[in-house]
Protein backbone atom coordinates (compact mmCIF):
# COMPACT_ATOMS: atom_id res chain seq x y z
CA UNK A 1 0.00 0.00 0.00
CA UNK A 2 0.96 3.54 -0.80
CA UNK A 3 0.47 5.60 2.76
CA UNK A 4 2.34 8.49 0.60
CA UNK A 5 -0.25 9.11 -2.45
CA UNK A 6 -1.90 12.40 -2.91
CA UNK A 7 -5.67 11.49 -2.07
CA UNK A 8 -4.76 9.89 1.37
CA UNK A 9 -2.59 13.75 1.74
CA UNK A 10 -6.15 15.39 1.34
CA UNK A 11 -7.67 13.20 3.65
CA UNK A 12 -5.24 13.67 6.57
CA UNK A 13 -5.27 17.10 5.36
CA UNK A 14 -9.37 17.35 6.13
CA UNK A 15 -8.49 15.87 9.59
CA UNK A 16 -5.81 18.42 10.94
CA UNK A 17 -8.37 20.99 9.90
CA UNK A 18 -11.28 19.49 11.81
CA UNK A 19 -9.08 19.05 14.90
CA UNK A 20 -7.96 22.51 14.70
CA UNK A 21 -11.60 23.99 14.15
CA UNK A 22 -12.83 21.76 17.29
CA UNK A 23 -9.90 23.46 19.36
CA UNK A 24 -10.50 26.61 17.92
CA UNK A 25 -13.24 29.38 19.59
CA UNK A 26 -15.79 28.83 17.12
CA UNK A 27 -16.37 25.33 15.83
CA UNK A 28 -19.21 25.03 14.07
CA UNK A 29 -18.04 28.08 11.75
CA UNK A 30 -14.63 27.08 11.67
CA UNK A 31 -16.13 23.12 10.19
CA UNK A 32 -17.60 25.08 7.58
CA UNK A 33 -14.72 27.09 6.87
CA UNK A 34 -12.92 23.81 6.12
CA UNK A 35 -13.23 23.43 2.16
CA UNK A 36 -11.88 27.13 1.96
CA UNK A 37 -8.90 26.23 4.15
CA UNK A 38 -7.78 23.65 2.07
CA UNK A 39 -8.49 25.39 -1.21
CA UNK A 40 -8.21 28.92 -0.47
CA UNK A 41 -9.51 31.68 -3.43
CA UNK A 42 -6.47 31.34 -5.87
CA UNK A 43 -5.16 28.40 -5.11
CA UNK A 44 -4.13 25.68 -7.27
CA UNK A 45 -6.67 23.69 -8.54
CA UNK A 46 -4.98 19.73 -8.90
CA UNK A 47 -6.96 17.29 -8.98
CA UNK A 48 -10.40 18.37 -10.09
CA UNK A 49 -12.07 20.46 -13.00
CA UNK A 50 -12.37 23.74 -10.71
CA UNK A 51 -11.87 24.92 -7.66
CA UNK A 52 -15.50 24.70 -6.60
CA UNK A 53 -15.45 20.64 -7.25
CA UNK A 54 -12.70 20.34 -5.41
CA UNK A 55 -14.20 21.91 -2.20
CA UNK A 56 -17.58 20.04 -2.40
CA UNK A 57 -15.81 16.61 -2.44
CA UNK A 58 -13.73 18.64 0.26
CA UNK A 59 -17.00 19.18 2.33
CA UNK A 60 -18.01 15.27 1.58
CA UNK A 61 -14.45 14.20 3.19
CA UNK A 62 -15.45 16.81 6.50
CA UNK A 63 -18.82 14.97 7.01
CA UNK A 64 -16.93 11.42 7.02
CA UNK A 65 -14.42 13.01 9.08
CA UNK A 66 -16.87 14.09 10.94
CA UNK A 67 -18.61 10.91 11.44
CA UNK A 68 -21.68 10.80 9.42
CA UNK A 69 -22.05 8.38 5.99
CA UNK A 70 -21.50 11.01 3.14
CA UNK A 71 -23.90 8.65 0.93
CA UNK A 72 -27.34 10.46 2.88
CA UNK A 73 -26.19 14.00 2.49
CA UNK A 74 -28.27 16.03 -0.08
CA UNK A 75 -25.94 18.94 -0.28
CA UNK A 76 -28.74 21.29 1.31
CA UNK A 77 -26.95 21.16 5.09
CA UNK A 78 -24.25 22.81 5.81
CA UNK A 79 -21.40 21.93 7.58
CA UNK A 80 -22.43 23.84 10.15
CA UNK A 81 -25.20 21.87 11.15
CA UNK A 82 -22.76 18.57 10.74
CA UNK A 83 -21.04 19.89 13.22
CA UNK A 84 -23.49 20.72 15.72
CA UNK A 85 -25.21 16.89 15.26
CA UNK A 86 -21.71 15.89 16.05
CA UNK A 87 -21.21 17.61 18.74
CA UNK A 88 -24.67 16.65 20.21
CA UNK A 89 -24.47 12.96 18.96
CA UNK A 90 -24.08 10.49 22.20
CA UNK A 91 -23.58 7.29 20.01
CA UNK A 92 -22.52 6.23 17.11
CA UNK A 93 -23.58 3.59 14.49
CA UNK A 94 -21.89 0.33 13.42
CA UNK A 95 -21.33 1.44 9.60
CA UNK A 96 -17.89 2.03 8.79
CA UNK A 97 -17.19 3.25 5.67
CA UNK A 98 -18.72 5.56 3.96
CA UNK A 99 -18.64 6.28 -0.33
CA UNK A 100 -17.90 9.32 -1.69
CA UNK A 101 -20.21 9.49 -4.51
CA UNK A 102 -18.74 13.19 -6.04
CA UNK A 103 -15.19 11.76 -5.74
CA UNK A 104 -15.86 7.87 -7.12
CA UNK A 105 -15.65 8.10 -10.93
CA UNK A 106 -18.40 5.85 -11.59
CA UNK A 107 -15.69 3.75 -13.34
CA UNK A 108 -16.43 1.80 -16.24
CA UNK A 109 -18.08 -1.62 -15.39
CA UNK A 110 -15.56 -4.49 -14.84
CA UNK A 111 -15.57 -5.59 -19.02
CA UNK A 112 -12.96 -7.17 -21.43
CA UNK A 113 -12.45 -4.85 -23.77
CA UNK A 114 -10.74 -4.86 -27.52
CA UNK A 115 -8.88 -2.31 -28.32
CA UNK A 116 -7.82 -0.17 -30.92
CA UNK A 117 -4.46 -2.62 -31.21
CA UNK A 118 -6.54 -5.31 -32.86
CA UNK A 119 -5.50 -6.08 -36.17
CA UNK A 120 -8.67 -8.29 -37.09
CA UNK A 121 -5.46 -10.51 -37.88
CA UNK A 122 -6.41 -14.02 -40.12
CA UNK A 123 -5.28 -16.60 -37.48
CA UNK A 124 -8.17 -15.13 -34.77
CA UNK A 125 -6.51 -16.74 -32.04
CA UNK A 126 -8.50 -15.04 -29.60
CA UNK A 127 -12.05 -16.36 -31.42
CA UNK A 128 -10.39 -19.87 -31.05
CA UNK A 129 -9.20 -19.17 -27.08
CA UNK A 130 -13.02 -18.38 -26.17
CA UNK A 131 -14.85 -21.44 -25.24
CA UNK A 132 -17.87 -19.36 -24.66
CA UNK A 133 -18.36 -18.25 -28.43
CA UNK A 134 -18.14 -14.64 -27.12
CA UNK A 135 -15.57 -13.36 -29.75
CA UNK A 136 -16.63 -12.21 -33.03
CA UNK A 137 -14.81 -10.45 -35.96
CA UNK A 138 -17.02 -7.39 -37.28
CA UNK A 139 -15.90 -3.91 -38.73
CA UNK A 140 -12.53 -5.00 -39.19
CA UNK A 141 -12.09 -5.83 -35.27
CA UNK A 142 -12.83 -8.33 -32.99
CA UNK A 143 -16.09 -7.89 -30.88
CA UNK A 144 -17.42 -9.34 -27.55
CA UNK A 145 -20.49 -10.02 -26.62
CA UNK A 146 -20.48 -8.79 -23.01
CA UNK A 147 -23.81 -11.23 -22.37
CA UNK A 148 -21.76 -14.52 -23.47
CA UNK A 149 -17.76 -13.16 -21.64
CA UNK A 150 -17.35 -14.97 -18.66
CA UNK A 151 -14.11 -12.73 -18.42
CA UNK A 152 -11.87 -15.73 -18.20
CA UNK A 153 -8.98 -13.67 -20.01
CA UNK A 154 -8.28 -16.12 -22.47
CA UNK A 155 -8.38 -14.03 -24.94
CA UNK A 156 -6.30 -11.44 -23.48
CA UNK A 157 -3.28 -14.38 -23.26
CA UNK A 158 -4.19 -15.58 -26.69
CA UNK A 159 -3.55 -12.30 -28.20
CA UNK A 160 -0.38 -11.80 -30.11
CA UNK A 161 -0.97 -7.96 -30.04
CA UNK A 162 -1.68 -7.67 -26.42
CA UNK A 163 -4.60 -5.70 -28.19
CA UNK A 164 -7.21 -6.65 -25.58
CA UNK A 165 -7.08 -5.63 -21.78
CA UNK A 166 -9.25 -6.32 -18.83
CA UNK A 167 -10.85 -3.27 -17.42
CA UNK A 168 -11.34 -3.22 -13.72
CA UNK A 169 -13.53 -1.51 -10.95
CA UNK A 170 -9.89 -1.50 -8.16
CA UNK A 171 -12.44 -1.36 -5.21
CA UNK A 172 -14.09 -4.43 -6.81
CA UNK A 173 -10.83 -6.48 -7.67
CA UNK A 174 -9.85 -5.35 -4.29
CA UNK A 175 -12.63 -6.53 -2.09
CA UNK A 176 -12.25 -10.31 -1.15
CA UNK A 177 -16.10 -11.07 -0.29
CA UNK A 178 -17.94 -8.66 -2.97
CA UNK A 179 -19.01 -6.53 -0.46
CA UNK A 180 -18.56 -3.51 -2.83
CA UNK A 181 -20.28 -3.40 -6.16
CA UNK A 182 -21.48 -0.32 -8.54
CA UNK A 183 -25.02 0.45 -8.40
CA UNK A 184 -27.43 0.88 -11.03
CA UNK A 185 -26.24 4.77 -11.23
CA UNK A 186 -22.44 3.64 -11.92
CA UNK A 187 -21.25 4.34 -8.19
CA UNK A 188 -19.76 2.21 -5.55
CA UNK A 189 -21.90 0.86 -2.69
CA UNK A 190 -21.08 -1.09 0.33
CA UNK A 191 -23.37 -3.93 1.48
CA UNK A 192 -22.49 -4.28 4.96
CA UNK A 193 -24.55 -7.58 5.38
CA UNK A 194 -20.85 -8.95 3.53
CA UNK A 195 -18.42 -6.63 4.31
CA UNK A 196 -15.80 -7.25 7.10
CA UNK A 197 -14.05 -4.32 7.55
CA UNK A 198 -10.78 -5.15 5.49
CA UNK A 199 -10.58 -1.46 4.59
CA UNK A 200 -9.08 -3.03 1.12
CA UNK A 201 -11.26 -0.74 -0.82
CA UNK A 202 -10.07 2.33 0.99
CA UNK A 203 -6.25 2.02 -0.38
CA UNK A 204 -7.85 0.35 -3.31
CA UNK A 205 -9.97 3.52 -5.16
CA UNK A 206 -7.33 5.94 -6.82
CA UNK A 207 -10.18 8.51 -6.03
CA UNK A 208 -10.15 8.36 -2.65
CA UNK A 209 -13.70 7.68 -2.23
CA UNK A 210 -14.11 5.12 0.30
CA UNK A 211 -13.56 6.69 3.71
CA UNK A 212 -13.72 5.58 6.97
CA UNK A 213 -16.34 6.94 9.28
CA UNK A 214 -13.95 8.96 12.24
CA UNK A 215 -15.02 8.92 15.64
CA UNK A 216 -11.91 11.54 16.32
CA UNK A 217 -14.85 14.15 17.26
CA UNK A 218 -16.40 11.83 20.10
CA UNK A 219 -12.95 11.35 21.04
CA UNK A 220 -12.27 15.40 21.42
CA UNK A 221 -15.48 15.47 23.26
CA UNK A 222 -14.07 12.94 25.85
CA UNK A 223 -10.60 14.01 25.76
CA UNK A 224 -11.51 17.61 27.02
CA UNK A 225 -14.48 16.41 29.31
CA UNK A 226 -13.58 15.88 33.33
CA UNK A 227 -13.56 12.35 32.27
CA UNK A 228 -10.40 9.79 32.24
CA UNK A 229 -9.75 8.66 29.04
CA UNK A 230 -7.17 5.78 27.98
CA UNK A 231 -5.67 5.42 25.04
CA UNK A 232 -4.49 1.44 23.94
CA UNK A 233 -1.76 1.63 20.89
CA UNK A 234 -1.65 -1.24 19.04
CA UNK A 235 1.14 -3.20 18.86
CA UNK A 236 1.66 -2.19 14.91
CA UNK A 237 2.05 1.51 16.30
CA UNK A 238 6.18 1.52 16.85
CA UNK A 239 6.87 1.83 13.28
CA UNK A 240 4.65 4.49 12.60
CA UNK A 241 5.81 7.94 13.97
CA UNK A 242 9.32 9.18 14.92
CA UNK A 243 11.21 9.14 18.19
CA UNK A 244 10.45 6.00 20.24
CA UNK A 245 7.28 4.46 21.79
CA UNK A 246 8.21 5.75 24.70
CA UNK A 247 8.12 9.69 23.48
CA UNK A 248 5.35 9.01 21.49
CA UNK A 249 3.64 7.89 24.96
CA UNK A 250 4.30 11.16 26.07
CA UNK A 251 3.06 13.09 23.15
CA UNK A 252 0.08 11.28 23.56
CA UNK A 253 -0.08 12.41 26.94
CA UNK A 254 0.49 16.11 25.67
CA UNK A 255 -1.84 15.71 23.18
CA UNK A 256 -4.73 15.10 26.02
CA UNK A 257 -4.98 11.34 27.28
CA UNK A 258 -4.45 10.34 30.77
CA UNK A 259 -3.06 7.35 30.54
CA UNK A 260 -1.70 4.98 27.22
CA UNK A 261 -1.40 1.38 27.93
CA UNK A 262 0.00 -1.09 25.03
CA UNK A 263 -1.97 -3.19 23.72
CA UNK A 264 0.97 -5.75 23.76
CA UNK A 265 0.07 -6.22 27.33
CA UNK A 266 -2.76 -7.93 26.27
CA UNK A 267 -1.05 -9.73 23.52
CA UNK A 268 0.56 -11.72 26.15
CA UNK A 269 -2.41 -12.71 27.73
CA UNK A 270 -3.51 -13.64 24.27
CA UNK A 271 -0.14 -15.39 23.39
CA UNK A 272 -0.83 -17.53 27.00
CA UNK A 273 -4.55 -18.59 26.52
CA UNK A 274 -3.85 -19.52 23.25
CA UNK A 275 -1.29 -21.44 23.96
CA UNK A 276 -2.35 -23.56 26.22
CA UNK A 277 -6.04 -23.24 24.53
CA UNK A 278 -4.06 -25.42 21.47
CA UNK A 279 -2.31 -27.98 23.39
CA UNK A 280 -5.96 -28.78 25.27
CA UNK A 281 -6.96 -28.72 21.50
CA UNK A 282 -3.92 -31.05 19.94
CA UNK A 283 -3.60 -32.88 23.25
CA UNK A 284 -6.09 -35.62 21.80
CA UNK A 285 -4.57 -36.01 18.21
CA UNK A 286 -1.12 -35.98 20.18
CA UNK A 287 -2.07 -38.45 22.63
CA UNK A 288 -3.57 -40.54 19.73
CA UNK A 289 0.11 -40.30 18.32
CA UNK A 290 1.91 -41.61 20.98
CA UNK A 291 -0.56 -44.10 21.68
CA UNK A 292 0.03 -45.32 17.98
CA UNK A 293 3.82 -45.00 18.52
CA UNK A 294 3.80 -46.83 21.99
CA UNK A 295 2.09 -49.70 20.36
CA UNK A 296 4.53 -49.93 16.92
CA UNK A 297 7.36 -49.81 19.66
CA UNK A 298 5.98 -52.44 21.73
CA UNK A 299 4.53 -54.69 18.88
CA UNK A 300 7.85 -54.12 16.80
CA UNK A 301 5.33 -52.91 13.66
CA UNK A 302 3.38 -56.21 13.29
CA UNK A 303 -0.06 -55.93 13.20
CA UNK A 304 -0.27 -52.23 13.34
CA UNK A 305 -2.04 -50.17 11.17
CA UNK A 306 0.97 -47.73 9.52
CA UNK A 307 -0.84 -44.53 10.51
CA UNK A 308 -3.12 -44.23 13.43
CA UNK A 309 -6.63 -44.25 12.67
CA UNK A 310 -8.65 -41.70 11.68
CA UNK A 311 -11.33 -39.78 13.92
CA UNK A 312 -13.68 -37.08 12.51
CA UNK A 313 -13.65 -35.04 15.77
CA UNK A 314 -10.31 -34.67 16.02
CA UNK A 315 -9.13 -31.09 15.03
CA UNK A 316 -5.97 -31.54 13.47
CA UNK A 317 -5.75 -27.61 13.80
CA UNK A 318 -6.40 -24.33 15.26
CA UNK A 319 -6.48 -21.07 13.68
CA UNK A 320 -5.28 -17.87 15.50
CA UNK A 321 -8.44 -15.30 16.32
CA UNK A 322 -6.60 -11.62 16.88
CA UNK A 323 -7.52 -10.15 13.97
CA UNK A 324 -10.96 -8.60 13.17
CA UNK A 325 -10.92 -8.96 9.77
CA UNK A 326 -10.51 -12.67 9.65
CA UNK A 327 -13.15 -12.96 12.45
CA UNK A 328 -15.51 -10.76 10.57
CA UNK A 329 -14.76 -13.06 7.54
CA UNK A 330 -15.49 -16.19 9.88
CA UNK A 331 -19.15 -15.06 10.59
CA UNK A 332 -19.96 -14.20 7.68
CA UNK A 333 -18.55 -15.85 4.87
CA UNK A 334 -16.85 -19.01 6.55
CA UNK A 335 -18.81 -20.62 9.18
CA UNK A 336 -17.21 -23.58 8.34
CA UNK A 337 -14.28 -22.74 9.93
CA UNK A 338 -15.29 -21.16 12.87
CA UNK A 339 -14.78 -24.70 15.55
CA UNK A 340 -11.33 -24.53 14.25
CA UNK A 341 -10.81 -20.61 15.65
CA UNK A 342 -9.48 -20.55 18.76
CA UNK A 343 -11.39 -19.17 21.59
CA UNK A 344 -9.24 -16.94 22.86
CA UNK A 345 -9.86 -13.11 23.14
CA UNK A 346 -7.84 -10.83 20.97
CA UNK A 347 -4.97 -8.54 23.02
CA UNK A 348 -7.28 -5.52 22.79
CA UNK A 349 -9.99 -7.25 24.63
CA UNK A 350 -8.08 -8.14 27.33
CA UNK A 351 -6.21 -4.79 27.19
CA UNK A 352 -9.88 -2.97 27.47
CA UNK A 353 -10.86 -5.37 30.12
CA UNK A 354 -7.94 -4.63 32.34
CA UNK A 355 -8.53 -0.86 32.20
CA UNK A 356 -12.16 -1.01 32.72
CA UNK A 357 -11.17 -3.18 36.16
CA UNK A 358 -8.99 -0.74 36.93
CA UNK A 359 -10.80 2.83 35.56
CA UNK A 360 -14.19 1.90 35.92
CA UNK A 361 -15.45 5.08 34.71
CA UNK A 362 -12.63 5.53 31.78
CA UNK A 363 -13.05 6.04 28.42
CA UNK A 364 -10.78 3.45 26.56
CA UNK A 365 -9.77 4.93 23.14
CA UNK A 366 -7.96 1.88 20.79
CA UNK A 367 -5.04 3.52 18.53
CA UNK A 368 -5.64 1.23 15.63
CA UNK A 369 -3.66 0.41 11.90
CA UNK A 370 -6.76 -0.51 10.72
CA UNK A 371 -10.71 -0.21 10.20
CA UNK A 372 -11.78 -3.86 10.96
CA UNK A 373 -10.62 -2.31 14.82
CA UNK A 374 -13.66 -0.56 14.41
CA UNK A 375 -16.29 -3.46 13.31
CA UNK A 376 -14.60 -4.99 16.98
CA UNK A 377 -14.74 -2.13 18.89
CA UNK A 378 -18.46 -1.56 18.36
CA UNK A 379 -18.56 -5.57 19.44
CA UNK A 380 -16.53 -4.83 22.68
CA UNK A 381 -18.52 -2.62 25.63
CA UNK A 382 -14.78 -1.95 26.90
CA UNK A 383 -13.58 -0.33 23.86
CA UNK A 384 -15.17 3.33 23.85
CA UNK A 385 -14.09 4.85 20.48
CA UNK A 386 -11.32 3.30 18.00
CA UNK A 387 -9.10 5.95 16.27
CA UNK A 388 -6.35 5.37 13.40
CA UNK A 389 -3.02 6.18 13.11
CA UNK A 390 -3.72 8.48 10.87
CA UNK A 391 -6.06 10.15 13.22
CA UNK A 392 -3.57 10.42 15.92
CA UNK A 393 -1.25 11.88 13.49
CA UNK A 394 -3.78 14.70 12.13
CA UNK A 395 -3.72 15.09 16.39
CA UNK A 396 -0.18 15.83 16.56
CA UNK A 397 0.03 18.25 13.73
CA UNK A 398 -3.00 20.01 14.48
CA UNK A 399 -1.59 20.92 17.75
CA UNK A 400 2.01 20.74 16.67
CA UNK A 401 3.67 18.48 19.01
CA UNK A 402 6.73 17.34 18.14
CA UNK A 403 7.42 13.62 19.05
CA UNK A 404 11.45 14.16 18.88
CA UNK A 405 11.36 16.83 21.51
CA UNK A 406 9.60 14.86 23.45
CA UNK A 407 10.96 13.03 26.82
CA UNK A 408 10.14 9.33 27.20
CA UNK A 409 7.28 8.06 29.97
CA UNK A 410 7.49 4.07 30.46
CA UNK A 411 4.35 2.36 30.66
CA UNK A 412 3.68 0.44 33.84
CA UNK A 413 4.22 -3.26 32.62
CA UNK A 414 6.70 -3.45 29.79
CA UNK A 415 5.47 -6.06 26.88
CA UNK A 416 7.25 -8.99 25.56
CA UNK A 417 9.35 -9.20 22.32
CA UNK A 418 7.07 -11.82 21.01
CA UNK A 419 3.68 -9.50 21.68
CA UNK A 420 5.36 -6.50 20.64
CA UNK A 421 5.94 -8.22 17.21
CA UNK A 422 2.39 -9.14 17.00
CA UNK A 423 1.54 -7.30 14.20
CA UNK A 424 3.45 -8.26 11.78
CA UNK A 425 2.91 -11.32 9.92
CA UNK A 426 3.92 -14.89 11.57
CA UNK A 427 4.60 -12.67 15.13
CA UNK A 428 1.11 -14.54 16.74
CA UNK A 429 2.56 -17.78 15.58
CA UNK A 430 5.68 -17.16 16.80
CA UNK A 431 4.65 -15.88 20.22
CA UNK A 432 2.69 -19.15 20.75
CA UNK A 433 5.20 -21.29 20.14
CA UNK A 434 7.81 -19.01 22.33
CA UNK A 435 5.11 -19.87 24.85
CA UNK A 436 5.49 -23.13 24.80
CA UNK A 437 7.96 -25.69 26.74
CA UNK A 438 7.89 -28.12 23.77
CA UNK A 439 8.45 -25.82 20.77
CA UNK A 440 8.23 -28.24 18.11
CA UNK A 441 4.89 -29.35 18.46
CA UNK A 442 4.11 -25.81 16.55
CA UNK A 443 4.12 -26.47 12.88
CA UNK A 444 2.95 -22.86 12.09
CA UNK A 445 0.76 -21.82 8.65
CA UNK A 446 0.45 -18.61 8.03
CA UNK A 447 -2.23 -16.56 6.59
CA UNK A 448 -0.81 -13.31 5.45
CA UNK A 449 -3.51 -10.79 3.84
CA UNK A 450 -7.29 -11.70 2.77
CA UNK A 451 -7.29 -12.25 -0.62
CA UNK A 452 -9.75 -14.25 -2.94
CA UNK A 453 -7.12 -16.95 -2.97
CA UNK A 454 -6.09 -17.16 0.54
CA UNK A 455 -9.90 -17.29 1.60
CA UNK A 456 -10.47 -20.21 -0.96
CA UNK A 457 -7.12 -22.14 0.74
CA UNK A 458 -8.96 -21.24 4.19
CA UNK A 459 -12.15 -22.68 2.92
CA UNK A 460 -10.16 -25.68 1.72
CA UNK A 461 -8.67 -26.77 4.78
CA UNK A 462 -11.81 -25.85 6.82
CA UNK A 463 -13.90 -28.69 4.83
CA UNK A 464 -10.70 -30.88 4.93
CA UNK A 465 -10.39 -30.81 8.30
CA UNK A 466 -6.37 -30.68 7.98
CA UNK A 467 -4.13 -29.00 6.77
CA UNK A 468 -1.17 -29.88 4.58
CA UNK A 469 1.99 -30.92 5.78
CA UNK A 470 0.49 -31.60 9.29
CA UNK A 471 0.81 -27.49 10.01
CA UNK A 472 -1.62 -27.16 13.49
CA UNK A 473 -1.55 -23.65 13.83
CA UNK A 474 -2.91 -21.33 11.49
CA UNK A 475 -2.44 -17.66 11.97
CA UNK A 476 -4.54 -15.43 10.32
CA UNK A 477 -3.87 -11.84 9.47
CA UNK A 478 -6.25 -9.78 7.00
CA UNK A 479 -3.61 -7.45 5.72
CA UNK A 480 -0.60 -8.56 4.12
CA UNK A 481 2.48 -7.96 5.69
CA UNK A 482 0.35 -7.77 9.02
CA UNK A 483 -1.18 -4.97 10.80
CA UNK A 484 1.93 -3.33 9.80
CA UNK A 485 0.21 -2.66 6.47
CA UNK A 486 -2.96 -2.18 7.85
CA UNK A 487 -4.92 0.87 5.69
CA UNK A 488 -4.75 3.32 8.20
CA UNK A 489 -1.19 2.83 9.15
CA UNK A 490 1.40 6.11 7.92
CA UNK A 491 4.45 4.43 7.43
CA UNK A 492 5.24 1.66 4.44
CA UNK A 493 5.79 -1.50 6.04
CA UNK A 494 9.28 -2.32 5.34
CA UNK A 495 10.29 0.42 6.98
CA UNK A 496 7.87 -0.19 10.14
CA UNK A 497 9.22 -3.38 10.38
CA UNK A 498 12.51 -2.52 10.93
CA UNK A 499 11.48 0.12 13.49
CA UNK A 500 9.55 -2.45 15.40
CA UNK A 501 12.30 -4.55 15.47
CA UNK A 502 14.54 -2.19 16.83
CA UNK A 503 11.76 -2.29 19.61
CA UNK A 504 11.66 -6.15 19.94
CA UNK A 505 15.27 -6.24 20.21
CA UNK A 506 15.58 -4.03 23.61
CA UNK A 507 12.46 -6.38 24.93
CA UNK A 508 12.38 -9.44 27.17
CA UNK A 509 11.79 -12.74 25.65
CA UNK A 510 7.90 -13.86 26.93
CA UNK A 511 7.08 -16.17 29.88
CA UNK A 512 6.76 -20.17 28.96
CA UNK A 513 3.29 -21.22 30.27
CA UNK B 1 33.60 20.27 -6.13
CA UNK B 2 31.45 20.44 -2.73
CA UNK B 3 29.28 17.83 -1.39
CA UNK B 4 25.33 18.07 -2.43
CA UNK B 5 23.45 18.49 1.31
CA UNK B 6 20.02 16.66 1.67
CA UNK B 7 17.75 17.19 4.89
CA UNK B 8 15.41 14.95 5.51
CA UNK B 9 12.53 16.30 7.84
CA UNK B 10 11.84 14.23 10.29
CA UNK B 11 9.21 16.59 12.59
CA UNK B 12 5.80 14.77 13.62
CA UNK B 13 4.11 16.78 10.85
CA UNK B 14 6.28 15.93 8.00
CA UNK B 15 6.30 12.52 8.96
CA UNK B 16 2.63 12.13 9.17
CA UNK B 17 1.83 13.87 5.72
CA UNK B 18 4.00 11.06 4.23
CA UNK B 19 7.52 11.83 5.11
CA UNK B 20 8.30 8.68 6.61
CA UNK B 21 8.84 6.57 3.53
CA UNK B 22 11.42 9.36 2.62
CA UNK B 23 13.89 7.79 5.77
CA UNK B 24 14.56 5.30 2.94
CA UNK B 25 16.68 7.99 1.22
CA UNK B 26 19.41 8.14 3.86
CA UNK B 27 19.94 4.17 2.15
CA UNK B 28 19.54 4.97 -0.91
CA UNK B 29 21.85 8.20 -1.53
CA UNK B 30 24.86 6.52 -0.60
CA UNK B 31 24.37 3.46 -2.79
CA UNK B 32 23.51 5.42 -5.87
CA UNK B 33 25.22 9.08 -5.19
CA UNK B 34 28.43 7.96 -3.04
CA UNK B 35 30.74 10.67 -1.58
CA UNK B 36 28.94 13.62 -3.48
CA UNK B 37 26.16 13.66 -1.73
CA UNK B 38 26.00 14.10 2.23
CA UNK B 39 21.98 12.84 4.14
CA UNK B 40 22.27 15.04 7.40
CA UNK B 41 20.95 13.65 10.39
CA UNK B 42 17.39 13.66 11.67
CA UNK B 43 16.57 17.24 11.81
CA UNK B 44 12.88 19.37 11.37
CA UNK B 45 13.24 21.81 9.06
CA UNK B 46 10.53 24.09 10.91
CA UNK B 47 8.37 24.10 7.50
CA UNK B 48 5.86 21.83 8.59
CA UNK B 49 4.43 22.70 11.38
CA UNK B 50 2.96 25.97 9.80
CA UNK B 51 2.49 24.81 6.26
CA UNK B 52 1.63 20.67 6.94
CA UNK B 53 -0.01 21.00 3.14
CA UNK B 54 2.49 20.84 1.55
CA UNK B 55 4.84 18.39 3.54
CA UNK B 56 6.55 16.77 3.50
CA UNK B 57 9.70 18.78 2.72
CA UNK B 58 13.34 18.20 1.66
CA UNK B 59 15.96 20.37 1.66
CA UNK B 60 18.76 19.97 -1.46
CA UNK B 61 21.27 22.56 -0.83
CA UNK B 62 19.59 25.80 -0.47
CA UNK B 63 16.35 24.43 -2.75
CA UNK B 64 13.16 23.88 -0.53
CA UNK B 65 11.09 20.29 -1.92
CA UNK B 66 7.42 20.36 -1.33
CA UNK B 67 5.34 17.30 -0.96
CA UNK B 68 8.52 15.43 -1.43
CA UNK B 69 8.95 12.26 -2.63
CA UNK B 70 11.92 10.00 -3.16
CA UNK B 71 12.19 10.13 -7.26
CA UNK B 72 11.72 13.85 -6.37
CA UNK B 73 14.91 14.16 -4.26
CA UNK B 74 16.81 12.04 -6.45
CA UNK B 75 15.60 14.21 -9.85
CA UNK B 76 16.82 17.27 -7.81
CA UNK B 77 20.44 15.73 -6.86
CA UNK B 78 20.89 14.59 -10.63
CA UNK B 79 20.28 18.31 -11.98
CA UNK B 80 22.62 19.98 -9.13
CA UNK B 81 25.20 17.25 -10.82
CA UNK B 82 24.55 18.18 -13.93
CA UNK B 83 25.23 21.80 -13.68
CA UNK B 84 28.10 21.15 -11.42
CA UNK B 85 29.51 18.99 -14.49
CA UNK B 86 29.34 21.49 -16.91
Amino acid sequence: MDNNSQEIHVKKEVLIELIKAFFSDNFEENTRLVPYEIRPTGAEVPYRCCIYKERAIIKDRTIAGLGFPIEEDDERRSLTTYAKKAMERTSLDGKNLTVLQAACKGCVPSQIHVTDLCQACVARPCQSACKFGAITVDNGRSQIDASKCKKCKMCISACPYNAIVKITVPCEEACPVGAIAKDDSGFACIDFEKCISCGRCIAACPFGAVHEKSQIIDILKAIVSEKRVIAMVAPSIAGQFPGSVYQLKTAMLKAGFDDVYEVAQGADITAANEAKEFMERMKDVNDKNTDWLTEWANEGGYGVSEEPSENENLHKFMTTSCCAGYNQLVKKHLPEIKPFVSNTKTPLFYTAELVKQQYPDSITVFVSPCVAKRAEGFEDKNVDYVMSFEELGALFVAKKIEILNCEETKFKKESSKQARNFGVTGGVAESVKKSLKDEDLVKPLVISGLNKDNIKQLKKIATCGECENGCNLVEVMCCEGGCIAGNATINNARIAKKLINKLVDASEDIDKI
Amino acid sequence: MEKIKVEICLGTACFVMGGADLQDLSDIIPLKFGEKVEVLGNTCLDLCSTEYGKAPFVKVNDFIIEKATKDKVIAKINEILSTQEK
